[in-house]
């Protein structure tokens, strides 16, 4: 599980974050939804470090993150695995030397049980024979499922996934959302996906966490969305009238 | 700060030799010939300028052995070759790495856990503190050579003549006065662009911007260390 309380954050005079506490909790699918500019990547990127925040604490279990030394958060940063907007793979390396390389930095495996370790990732997400392809050379899906074999590869308790539907066609994002669900459950692992995707907020939300100006605007998991009545969650949820309309059968 | 954190040590030895191995042979065999190029044509412009300058003169003509030699290994080869180094390899590094900071594989990195400093920087000065004096140490060999294939064939002077020259007044301290040269250089060529790259900001313009100023900066750098070291070796 991860924890935040109490945080704010500012850039010089503009607050990004005002009094954000939340519950993210695991083996779940965490959702942080809301428009451009609502300060959803700011609060990912606090949760995993790259942002300090203002004040304000964030646990990961009863660790608290930010009062750790450099050595226990590269530590703790071993837990953790991150799947990019742009998927970050390093172009140098082949796809299969992508997703070894936190077991080259950071294990004493033989190569045999690296490659069978990347192996297993591949195959996990759907990824074979490709090992030996540079990040350049596959699909932009496939990057996406090369970044989560990476971001799994260490088996992490904490999953972060910053857009990972963006740029991709409707049908390998439901690809891609439903295998980092099944990958949360079947690893007991916490997942926190940052999204605007209307299509992960109601497959795949089952916990959804609603930013509006730098509030928690709206909590709730996506079976709440439908009926929910909050005015906060019907303007961006059903912001089109196709959304809207579908809605209005699901409820009849 | 940044040069703290990036020599503190890596978390596994093994994971930074292939990197070390790969930048040694960018820095060092990726520049072969650009160095043999330049170094080739200083050491025959400087014997052909010598020889003109000394032209109805009485100063002996071995004199120009004697000046190509130590003027190359003092001077033109570090100077020169670090400079040209400044711009190929220091634009090289910042905008890779700055590259790798704008698609997010420094964050990505950083979020496995590693010292990003250290795993991006601590190989390629390593790297370049290994290639670059040896690099320095070929010119200086290039343009000793290139000074007689430009001028004994034309008859500005003989074999015998050069040859003298290169043998009189040898100090080898001109060549321990070189090698510090190229290490103070080497450090100078790396360190500031990686340090360009690692804090750009913004995208494809900044990254530009970084690069140039990684060269402009080693350049200043080089030339403001060449005078220091000039100063204290020669006190």
């Amino acid at each position: 599980m991860i924890r935040v309380e109490n945080i704010f954050k500012k850039f010089d005079d503009l607050e990004v974050l005002k009094d954000i506490s939340v519950n993210f909790e695991v083996g779940r699918t965490n959702l942080i939804i809301g428009k451009s500019g609502a300060g959803k990547t700011v609060l990912l990127k606090i949760l995993i470090g790259l942002i300090h925040p203002t004040s304000g604490k964030v646990f990961y279990d009863q660790t608290d993150f930010y009062a750790l030394n450099k050595k226990e958060t590269r530590e703790l940063r071993m837990e953790v695995g991150m799947l990019f907007q742009g998927s970050a793979l390093f172009d140098s390396l082949t796809v299969e030397e992508n997703i070894r390389f936190p077991l080259d930095m950071f294990t004493k495996m033989t190569a045999k049980e690296k490659s069978d370790r990347v192996n297993y990732c591949l195959e996990r997400v759907n990824l074979e024979g490709v090992n030996n392809r540079y990040p350049s050379e596959v699909s932009g899906g496939m990057q996406k499922r090369v970044g989560i074999a990476r971001a799994i590869v260490m088996q992490p308790k904490y999953l972060f996934c910053d857009e990972p539907n963006s740029g991709l066609d409707p049908k390998t994002s439901i690809l891609i959302d439903k295998l980092i669900q099944e990958i949360t459950r079947e690893n007991n692992i916490t997942t926190i996906i940052n999204t605007h995707d209307m299509n992960s907020v109601m497959e795949i939300g089952e916990k959804i966490v609603l930013l509006k100006d730098g509030i928690l605007a709206w909590e709730g998991s996506s079976k709440e969305v439908l009926q929910s009545e909050s005015g906060v969650i019907q303007d961006f949820i059903f912001a089109s009238p196709f959304l809207q309309k579908l809605k209005d059968m699901a409820i009849k | 700060m940044l040069l703290g954190q990036t020599m503190t040590g890596p978390i596994k030895r093994s994971a930074y030799y292939r990197e070390i191995v790969r930048h040694m042979h960018d820095i060092g065999i990726g520049s072969l010939i650009i160095v043999a190029l330049i170094s080739l044509f200083i050491g025959a412009v400087t014997a052909v300028q010598f020889a003109y300058q000394l032209g109805g003169t009485l100063i002996p003509r071995y004199y120009i052995g004697y000046i190509v030699r130590d003027m190359t290994i003092i001077e033109l080869a570090p100077t020169i070759t670090c400079l040209v180094l400044a711009g190929k390899v220091g634009s090289n590094i910042a905008s890779e790495i700055g590259g790798m900071r704008q698609k997010e594989h420094i964050d990505a990195m950083e979020i496995m856990g590693v010292n990003t400093a250290s795993y991006l920087i601590l190989p390629r000065i390593i790297a370049g503190l290994t290639m670059i004096p040896l690099l320095v140490f070929m010119a200086a060999f290039i343009s000793i050579i290139g000074a007689f294939i430009a001028s004994v064939p034309v008859g500005l002077f003989s074999a015998d003549e050069y040859i003298k020259g290169l043998g009189m007044f040898y100090d080898p301290y001109n060549v321990f006065m070189m090698f510090v040269k190229s290490v103070v250089f080497a450090f100078i060529v790396i360190t500031i662009p990686a340090y360009q790259g690692y804090f750009v900001k913004g995208g494809s313009i900044e990254l530009g911007k970084a690069s140039t100023a990684a060269v402009v900066f080693s350049n200043i750098f080089i030339l403001l260390s060449d005078y220091f070291i000039a100063v204290v070796l020669t006190a």
